[in-house]
Order: structure tokens, then C-alpha cells, then sequence
């Protein structure tokens, strides 16, 4: 639906024609939007800042050397070169936030990140939380109030939840829900994931009390 | 999903940016938030031979205040947008957009140099920075130049940026102390493109309208400045039929597309009820 939706706009608005006459009517200055709709080629820069395809990644504290193509997601890399499949792959154009995962502690879609743009950044994935068997105090809450249906989007919305928390402990639920909405549940199971998101708060102040 | 292929580079400076970009010209693709750009690019709606990744540069991201502008550093992100105590005290219209771009994850990436070269009439900024007057300053290798932002957006996803240059600061005049702001925006769900959403600055001298600024957000091919609404209103009683008046110009300057978010008619509405409403609450703020 969304998929659809993004085309139709994209298709709308910039037409091959509509976008040639409006190259045409604003002058030969414009060429910025040009990206849009071309054809592809790829050149072969070599330029300042390249970068080598063997980088090292900082993983739920670990370092973990993986080969990573430039145009390869994180969230692609995650499940399938590193397979931490925790991280789920819903929309995967940062929409739905299945994909969330933390980037030196902030939550971030990881299917609209390059892979090459987190080197020498901290990424923690829903696999780096629990201690042992010691769940993390939000995956904790999450239990504790069943906040989950089917859970295809629970990864993505306990990253959230962390991210979210750590950064303000104390929010009020209206709050909580304006912070988490960029992550959607097909199974509509909100009232419940605000209830683990309010109780997850609360454990997490009490562990840090 | 995969983009098609591409190469990559991550400078260090700004410098190393703009050689890039002159290296390459319209092969070459910033990457600032790539919030946007990173879906449009795995739909393969963007192919760029070459992204030029910005956010290994350090201290393109600001908030201040200096002589007669806000700066704001074209890598600053939303999320710090949101957050910034100094658009709250004095920049409603700013203060107002900022929570409501997109969804949090979103901002937490999004930069508001990337949205304005961006260039959506879906967008933001564009429509606050019309509202409010606002200029950039554009760098390349070779020079340097400052233009408003009405004439940086020309059409959808097109602005009149060589490929060879890019925004490093938006400049928004200071405001006056009797002013005020808001955006207003209506959108299907938290995260979906805008149905509608206006934009208004206002600043008041001796009771009437010293300048009044309006932008207007996906209701055209690119945020549009409702000029004759704003002529309107400058000089004016801030009267409720003049407020009304002004609505209607700004409709009238409307030419937004029926699509799944609403027939053409009813956006044409709601930019007059949202410029009414705005500009209600922007002389609120303004008469403290």
C-alpha cells in the first residue's frame, strides 16, 4: 500500500514529461533534480573518503569484520551477513520501524542506512539487550504486560522503547506515544505496547534508582 | 530491496565535498539524512552514479543566533530542531513544524539542508523558510553565494542548486519582538506525507501588519509563497475579515492534485480554514 502510494506520488508529480517540460520552462540553469528518474550508471570514482568494502562494525559491543557491498542496508546486513535476524525487514523504506535498531544509542531505521555510513559507530540490535538470561528490563515490561500480537514489529518497537527511555525516562503516555510513532503494528495492538512501553519506564527508573 | 549500484565516498571537510562535486558534477548525489533519498534510490527512482556522504563533516550542524540572523547549519537534524530551546522562545512557525515532520525515527536522521535541496512540495521547511523569508548559502569550490529560499525551490524534487554546489546554512531573519508563528498541518497518520499544511510569520508594528509571510505545503509542484495573501495582509488591521480575505487569496494561490489523501476541492478548503486558523494563532503569540 505504501509501496504503491510512494510510486503513484512519485510517478504523479514527476513524469518523465512533466518533468522535462519543467526542465525546459525554468532554464538550462536547473539540472539539480536530475537525479530523479535517470538512468543508472555507476562511475567509478576514486575520490576523497573512499572507502574499502571490508570494514569492521561494532556490534552489540562486539567487532565483527564483514564484507559490505556500498549499496548494502544495515538492516541488510544485520540479518544476512551477521545473521542477527532479530532485526526484521517490514516496509523497508522508513516507514514501518521493524528495522529499528540503536546507532550510538539512538534509534534509527536501519533499512534507510548504508551500511559503510555506521563505521566506528555503536549499533545495538534486539540480540545486545538481555544479559545472559536476564531479560533487559523494557523486553521484561513487553512480557510482564503481553504487549504483542503477532510481534513481526516487537524488535523494532523495544528498540524504540530503549532508545526512547534512555534518553527520557519519564514521559507521560501521550508523550510515550508521539516518541514511538514511528513504528507501526499491523495488528493495531497499540494500548498494550503503550502499557509495556509506560511499564518499561518504569522498571528501567528503578534499575537506575 | 537494493539501490542500483553506486560508489560511495565519506569526506572529512567540506572542501572535500565540494572538489568531489566539482569532479563529478550530476553524477554525484549528496547524502545528508538520506531519509528520503535512500527509499527514493531502493525503488530506483534515483540512481546517482556517486553519494557524497556529508555526515562525516564536523560543524555543519548549528543553532544561533548571531547580528541578524538565525543560522542553521544545513546538517542539523530535526530531532535537534525539535529540541531547540531558542526556535521555541522565538521561532513558532519553526518551533510548531519540527514535531510534526515526519515520524520521530525520521528526525532522529532527517536534516533540514537535506529537505529544502530535496525539493518535495510535500516537504517541510520549504514552506517555513518561505514564510519567514529565509535565504541559503550555497558553497562550491569555486564560489560562494546566498539566495532566498523562494528562489532555491523551482519545481518537484528541483531546485536551482548546480550539481556542483551545496547548501551549507539557512539564513532566517531575526525576528522582531512582536511576532508570531505557526504551522498547521493535517496528515492521514503520524509519518505520512502532508494532506495540507500552511505556514505563517507575522510581525506586528503599532497594531497593524508590518510583514505577514505565508507557505503552503503539498498543495502544488513545490511548497508555494502566497504572495498575494501576504500583500494583503502587509499594512493591514489584523481583522478577522482581513485574516479571511487573506484565506481566500491563499486558496486561491493553491493548485493541489486529487489523490488518495483528498480531491483537489477539499484541499482548496483546508488551506483556507488553515491559513485562517494560523494566522489566528500566529497574532496570539504576536500580541504576547
Amino acid at each position: 500500500m505504501e509501496k504503491l502510494d510512494l510510486r503513484s506520488r512519485v510517478e504523479r508529480s514527476v513524469s518523465r514529461r512533466t518533468f522535462i517540460k519543467g526542465v525546459v520552462a525554468t532554464g538550462a540553469t536547473v539540472s539539480a533534480g536530475a537525479y530523479v528518474l535517470r538512468s543508472s550508471g555507476a562511475s567509478t570514482a576514486s575520490a576523497q573518503g573512499a572507502v574499502e568494502r571490508l570494514v569492521t562494525l561494532r556490534v552489540n559491543g562486539q567487532d565483527r569484520r564483514v564484507d559490505v557491498m556500498k549499496q548494502e542496508t544495515l538492516a541488510m546486513t544485520l540479518r544476512y551477513k551477521l545473521g542477527l535476524t532479530g532485526t526484521k525487514i517490514g516496509c523497508d523504506r522508513a516507514d514501518c520501524g521493524a528495522c529499528t535498531v540503536l546507532v550510538d544509542g539512538v534509534p534509527k531505521y536501519s533499512c534507510s542506512l548504508l551500511t559503510h555510513q555506521v563505521r566506528g559507530a555503536e549499533v545495538t540490535t534486539i540480540e545486545g539487550l538481555a544479559n545472559g538470561d536476564e531479560l533487559h528490563p523494557v523486553q521484561q515490561a513487553v512480557v510482564d504486560e503481553a504487549g504483542f500480537q503477532c510481534a513481526f514489529c516487537a524488535p523494532g518497537f523495544i528498540m524504540a522503547m530503549v532508545g526512547t527511555i534512555q534518553e527520557s525516562p519519564s514521559l507521560t503516555r501521550d508523550e510515550m506515544a508521539h516518541a514511538l510513532s514511528g513504528n507501526l503494528c499491523r495488528c493495531a495492538d497499540y494500548p498494550k505496547i503503550l502499557n509495556s512501553a509506560m511499564r518499561a519506564a518504569e522498571y528501567m527508573r528503578s534499575t537506575t534508582a | 530491496m537494493f539501490p542500483s549500484r553506486f560508489d560511495y565516498v565519506a569526506p572529512d571537510t567540506v572542501e572535500e565535498v565540494l572538489a568531489t562535486l566539482a569532479q563529478h558534477g550530476d553524477e554525484a548525489k549528496i547524502l545528508a539524512g538520506g531519509q528520503s533519498l535512500i527509499p527514493l534510490m531502493k525503488l530506483r527512482f534515483a540512481s546517482p552514479g556517486l553519494l557524497v556522504d556529508v555526515n562525516r563533516v564536523p560543524g555543519l550542524g548549528f543553532v544561533e543566533e548571531t547580528g541578524e540572523h538565525l543560522r542553521v547549519g544545513t546538517l542539523t537534524r530535526n530531532t535537534e530542531l525539535e529540541r531547540s530551546a531558542l526556535l521555541k522562545s522565538g521561532y513558532p512557525v519553526m518551533a510548531d513544524a519540527a514535531p510534526m515532520i515526519s515520524d520521530p525515527l525520521v528526525r532522529n536522521r532527517g536534516t533540514i539542508g537535506g529537505s529544502l535541496a530535496h525539493a518535495d512540495p510535500a516537504g517541510d521547511w520549504g514552506s517555513v523558510m518561505l514564510a519567514l523569508g529565509a535565504e541559503v548559502v550555497i558553497k562550491s569550490s569555486t564560489d560562494e553565494r546566498t539566495i532566498p529560499v523562494s528562489e532555491l525551490l523551482v519545481n518537484t524534487f528541483t531546485t536551482s542548486l548546480d550539481p556542483t554546489e551545496m547548501i551549507t546554512e539557512i539564513r532566517v531573519p531575526k525576528t522582531p519582538a512582536r511576532s508570531g508563528g505557526s504551522y498547521l498541518k493535517m496528515e492521514r497518520r503520524v509519518g505520512d506525507f502532508a494532506t495540507v499544511a500552511t505556514a505563517v510569520h507575522l510581525t506586528l508594528d503599532n497594531g497593524t501588519i508590518k510583514r505577514a509571510g505565508i507557505g503552503l505545503t503539498a498543495v502544488g509542484s513545490k511548497n508555494l509563497q502566497a504572495s498575494a495573501a501576504e500583500d494583503a495582509l502587509a499594512g493591514a488591521e489584523p481583522t478577522a475579515e482581513a485574516f479571511e480575505e487573506a484565506a481566500r487569496l491563499a486558496a486561491e494561490a493553491s493548485s493541489p492534485s486529487s489523490d488518495v489523501r483528498g480531491s483537489a476541492e477539499y484541499k482548496k478548503a483546508m488551506v483556507r480554514t488553515f491559513v485562517r486558523r494560523g494566522l489566528d494563532k500566529a497574532l496570539e503569540l504576536a500580541r504576547g
